[in-house]
């Protein structure tokens, strides 16, 4: 009886193993292209010399960080300071457990997985204050404060473009709301939703325009001045691991997931889980595109976007989708 | 040694009731006001955890996106802005003279005392008279995950309770905002469509000058 207890946890030790790796794998060739895009972009070269196309570059930015000192500054609170960068970095890991890659390629099928995925991602603002009020500085403790506004601000209208999403589909599951986006993708119907996420995303993940929180002009590097070595690379990766959920989430609920575009033969032949990281790479090379063409936004703009624009019109849309489902009868039946 | 599905669920259920009381003990004995936050943060979490172990997995996610996420966020705002060293020593006993105790003690005295009756109150009943309370109990549809029945039950049975408390959070939180707010006059505010609708021809002005005399710019 033990053993089987003993064989389960193995099993699902090797399934994390498989899923963390991936995503870290992923999370540092992201960076990389980051960088290749952003330099393209302002015609520049980008990371071209360690490896074939400069792809092992996160490799050897990685080994630079592990040699470095880690310094923590004398008045800081210390195991704050410590715990924060783990925060970070955890939340956004496990986060990876809910996401279906496939029909049945996900780790945890839970009945709440969108759920999760909000609470994880409304997680993720302590990494940030933590690090930034046990600095005891103040750069990083503008920055974390900024950026906790920030993130809960633009976590509401998340919060309610995912209603209209679930709206369509009647279940939290993600692998049903995937399943819902066979006939068609809810990019078309929730299309003004679709712009108002993604833009939201930027914000949640503190991507420029949005970057206020490490606005290096105003605040050195906000809520990661004082972090060096490793953890400031653990800050990093989170924020990587971060964006590339969102870019995850994004495409399970307007791109349609791990579903081809038109069920076709040429199409059909492409495995799903290539389906989901073309989608995901779409959504990332988005992000790398704000990045290098848009000036950074102010604050009270920002809060004036989040607060007076996204929220009001996605409310209303969710009673526009409502009232349309209503009408035509296409209320998902439970 | 053997191990079966309910032992696995009690240790399960000890560490996270443990970490919970711990935390919960931690939050009133820290001295440090953004440490008590903190505490208060994993005492929510293994409290979600808890719920989702009962198989309230709706409750436990709404508990960590409400409570942690925005809940505690905010007290953490409100702690950090506060000068907290000078109140560390203040809160139990008056720094300026000793013999003089606090008014917190008393009322926070008076505060428990009526939650610990309430709670024999409640607690007493359901164990003299169990029918009271089974009679309430809305009825538990089998084979629906939790979030589809507690969306049956709250917007038919109890939609009005709902609404009612919908409208006192709507109220509360527009009286806060009623109460903090003022109007600053002498404030220069950018309007983005005068910004842009603004054209060569009304932004620009030629002006003939007179010889000698200047001209005054910047009515």
């Amino acid at each position: 009886m033990s053993l089987f207890y003993l064989e389960t946890l193995l099993i699902e030790t090797y399934k994390i193993i498989f899923l963390v790796l991936p995503v870290l794998t992923a999370v540092a060739l992201i960076v990389w292209l980051d960088r290749r895009v952003w330099a393209f972009v302002q015609k520049r070269r980008g990371p071209n010399v360690v490896g074939p196309f400069g792809l092992l570059q996160s490799l050897a930015d990685a080994l630079k960080y592990i040699f470095k000192e880690i310094i923590i500054p004398a008045t800081s609170n210390k195991i704050i300071f410590i715990l924060a960068p783990i925060v970070t970095m955890t939340l956004a890991l496990i986060a990876w457990a809910v996401i279906p890659f496939d029909e049945n390629l996900v780790l945890a099928d839970i009945n709440v997985g969108i759920l999760y995925l909000f609470a994880v991602s409304s997680l993720g603002v302590y990494g940030i204050i933590m690090g930034g009020w046990a600095s005891n500085s103040k750069y990083p403790f503008f920055g974390s404060i900024r950026s906790a506004a920030q993130m809960v601000s633009y976590e509401v209208s998340i919060g309610v473009i995912i209603i209209n999403v679930l709206l369509c589909v009647g279940s939290l599951n993600l692998t049903d709301i995937v399943l819902a986006q066979k006939d068609m993708w809810f990019i078309l119907p929730l299309f003004p939703m679709f712009v108002i996420f993604f833009i939201s995303a930027l914000a949640e993940t503190n991507r420029p325009p949005f970057d206020l929180p490490e606005a290096e002009a105003e605040l050195v590097a906000g809520y990661q001045t004082e972090y060096s070595g490793m953890m400031y690379a653990m800050f990093w990766l989170g924020e990587y691991a971060n964006i590339l959920l969102m870019c995850a989430l994004g495409s399970i609920l307007f791109l349609g997931g791990w579903l081809s575009p038109i069920d076709l033969y040429p199409l059909n032949l492409i495995p799903p889980v290539v389906w989901f990281i073309i989608k995901m790479l779409f959504l990332f090379i988005l992000f790398a595109l704000v990045k290098a063409i848009v000036p950074r936004y102010r604050y009270d703009q920002l809060m004036k976007l989040g607060w007076k624009m996204f929220l009001p019109f996605s409310l209303i849309y969710v009673v526009l989708t409502s009232s349309f489902l209503i009408y035509f009868d296409l209320l998902p039946k439970v | 040694m053997l191990i079966d599905d309910r032992m696995i669920q009690g240790i399960f259920f000890y560490i996270f009731a443990l970490i919970a009381i711990i935390s919960a003990i931690m939050v009133t004995v820290s001295r440090n006001t953004v440490h008590s936050v903190f505490f208060l943060i994993l005492d929510f979490v293994s409290i979600s955890c808890l719920f989702i172990m009962s198989g309230a997995e709706f409750l436990g996610m709404i508990m960590l996106i409400v409570y942690v996420g925005a809940v505690a966020v905010l007290f953490l705002f409100v702690v950090m802005m506060l000068n907290v060293a000078q109140q560390e020593n203040e809160w139990f006993q008056s720094k300026k003279s000793k013999e003089q105790n606090s008014s917190h003690i008393p009322v926070g005295f008076l505060i428990s005392t009526i939650i610990f009756f309430e709670l024999i109150v409640v607690i007493g009943g359901w164990k003299l008279k169990p029918e009271i309370f089974s009679n309430l109990k809305p009825e538990v549809m089998l084979g629906t995950t939790n979030t589809h029945s507690i969306g049956s039950v709250l917007y038919t049975d109890y939609i009005h309770l709902f609404q009612i408390s919908g409208m006192i959070l709507l109220v509360s939180m527009i009286g806060a905002i009623v109460l903090t707010y003022k109007k600053r006059v002498g404030l220069k505010r950018q309007s983005y469509v005068r910004q842009i609708s603004r054209e060569k021809i009304s932004g620009v002005e030629i002006v003939n000058v007179d010889k000698n005399k200047g001209v005054k710019i910047d009515v």
